[in-house]
């Protein structure tokens, strides 16, 4: 029974919980119980706290069934850059071994204030630094569809848990493509909000002009659920907006009529791997017949998103990352003077990535360089807003692929940092406009990979790209399709 | 001042600026791979951004406010509990001056 319980979808276990089908506890023993089969395998935790999640499990049993709180009982997992307190957190990096946030994340907080039980912490590339996963000081994570390969990065950790089945919905971070990216190589759906939509306060911080809270789900219907929670100002975060949530209740009729989507050509290039291209178009042409306008549209300033990026993210990166320096948390390297301290407990603790990317930003920042680099890259990054405010005058959704390719295999970029970022081409433009992106499953390439679709949407309007993907997935079943590994376990 | 390797020289001074200890060999690792980047980055310099107003803040146009109003902090005890080194309430680092 156990493996079937935790393949269940959230609104499955909301309902099963709601009518006594199971309790809590089981589904906790369904979650831990996949978790120690597959996770041998897979890798997707650094850390899982089984007693604290069975005790609070017990906890939600004892309580009457119509609590009012919407994921009263219904484990989850949370990426290791956001802060649990009682846990500890390492954002995958080696300098902050062993510490133990004093407070809890607000998105996490929030969902837990709502029934959920945290089970334990996913990895990640160091301080959210990477599109494979690959950069974490503490193991890579493998791909659930193809264990050679990479779940995708930053956050391949949650991607990877979901998409095995581990838990039903899962954390993550999206800073140039994180949710999305690896939504996309391991077939489940990822949802990124709007800049300032979810609160900050807890994450451990990378681009501060860019970082934002998403989350994994098998569904569009449950990450809308667990999104709907996380979302809304938070006063321990001045930069998350205070702008009202829109009615996040998904339509049942599946029906595109009156909607209209653009497709940006700038983001068919050439190099692409074709099945991309292909399961892109095919999955665009049902919704037109779901009764979408669909119009082909440009978005001229894209080719510019990846030098913008990689000047505004380092170089926030690099203020952001100054605190790391052996005194406050984390281990600190034997030295005699203080500035002996900060160079060796840096230089030691930081992986290859964060010194590559610290290195790129203060670069970019410092004297006779800031305006040609950071000045720029910030004008330009108004002009890639501009393509995006001007095409939602005439389209609803931009659909787009993901990612050039499907899952890599691990090791493939490892000598050449640039080809690991140009993976990011076609997420870093929405990040850059502050603009809410979800990923979900359209089909597979011929290696049996799964292939994600990206539908973007204004400011604000999750609502819209939330909505279209959960028609889409009334009339197709990729989302629902699972990885062999764990086929084969669900038949045990 | 684009399209140009970095030099040995500029990668030290980077390093020392983000107070990072770099070997040898990672110098010139890093020198290799940040003039590739850089080379890459330097098409942004054929964009015509003149009039162009830059993206701050993310692009929010809020600044939401609040009472200044003292409020609990967290407890000085737990913010010491992660560091390496603490003594009578305070942190404890290793001289300054010599």
């Amino acid at each position: 029974m156990s493996p079937a319980l935790a393949s269940l979808t959230l609104a499955q276990m909301k309902a099963g919980l709601e009518s006594g089908d199971f309790t809590a506890r089981q589904l906790v023993e369904a979650s831990l119980e996949a978790i120690a089969r597959l996770d041998p395998l897979l890798h997707a935790f650094l850390y899982i706290d089984a007693e604290r999640a069975l005790n609070q499990a017990a906890a939600a049993d004892r309580q009457p069934k119509a609590t009012g709180r919407p994921l009263h009982g219904i484990p989850i997992a949370v990426k290791d850059v956001l802060t649990v307190e009682g846990m500890p957190c390492t954002a995958g990096s080696k300098i902050l071994q062993g510490f133990y946030p004093p407070y809890t994340a607000t998105a996490v907080k929030r969902l837990q204030e709502a029934g959920a039980i945290v089970i334990g912490k996913t990895n990640t590339d160091e301080f959210a630094m990477g599109s494979s996963t690959e950069n974490s000081a503490y193991g890579r994570t493998h791909n659930p569809w193809d264990t050679h390969r990479v779940p995708g990065g930053s956050s391949g950790g949650s991607a990877a848990a979901v998409a095995a089945r581990m838990v039903s919905a899962a954390l993550g971070t999206d800073t140039g493509g994180s949710v999305r990216q690896p939504a996309s190589f391991c077939g489940v759906t990822g949802l990124k909000p709007t800049y300032g939509r979810v609160s900050r306060y807890g994450l451990i911080a990378f681009g501060s002009s860019l970082d934002t809270v998403g989350v994994f789900a098998q569904t569009a219907e449950d990450a809308a659920l667990i999104f709907s929670i996380m979302a809304g100002h938070d006063p321990l975060d001045a930069t998350s907006s205070k702008q009202p949530l829109p009615d996040l209740h998904l339509p049942n009729d599946p029906s595109l009529r009156g909607l209209r989507i653009g497709v940006p050509r700038e983001y068919f290039v050439e190099g692409m791997q074709p099945e991309i291209q292909l399961r892109t178009q095919e999955a665009i042409e049902q919704m037109r017949q779901l009764g979408a306008e669909v119009v082909e549209i440009s978005l001229p300033h894209t080719a510019y998103a990846l030098p913008v990026y990689y000047l505004i993210a380092p170089a926030e990166a690099s203020a952001n990352l100054a605190r790391y320096d052996g005194i406050r948390y984390g281990p600190r390297s034997r030295a005699d003077s203080i500035w002996e301290v900060f160079f060796q407990t840096r230089g030691e603790l930081f992986g290859e990535e964060v010194i590559r990317r610290i290195m790129l930003g203060t670069y970019a920042l410092s004297a006779g360089y800031y305006e040609a680099f950071y000045g720029q890259a910030q004008k330009a990054r108004t002009l890639i807003t501009r393509d995006f405010e001007a095409a939602f005058q005439t389209v609803d959704v931009i659909a787009a692929p993901t990612t050039p390719t499907t899952a890599f295999l691990a090791g493939a970029h490892a000598d050449d940092p640039l080809s690991m970022y140009l993976e990011d081409i076609f997420t870093l433009p929405a990040s850059l406009a502050g603009i809410p992106g979800i990923c979900f499953p359209v089909g597979f390439d011929s290696q049996g990979l799964p292939i994600g679709l990206q539908l973007l949407g204004p400011r604000f309007r999750e609502d819209r790209i939330l909505s279209v993907a959960h028609v889409y997935q009334q009339i197709t079943d990729w989302h629902l399709r699972l990885p062999a590994l764990v086929k084969g376990d669900a038949a045990q | 001042m684009f399209n140009m390797p970095l030099t040995l020289h500029e990668v030290e001074h980077i390093a020392r600026l983000a107070r990072l200890h770099l070997s040898p060999e990672q110098k010139e690792h890093y020198r290799s791979q940040l003039s590739t980047i850089l080379d890459h980055i330097a098409r942004l310099q054929e964009l015509d951004t003149r009039d162009v107003p830059p993206t701050t803040g993310g692009g929010l146009t809020e600044m939401p406010l609040r009472e200044d109003q003292v409020r609990p902090s967290l407890p000085v005890e737990q913010l010491l509990s992660n560091a390496a080194e603490s003594q009578e309430n305070q942190f404890k680092i290793p001289p300054v001056f010599d």
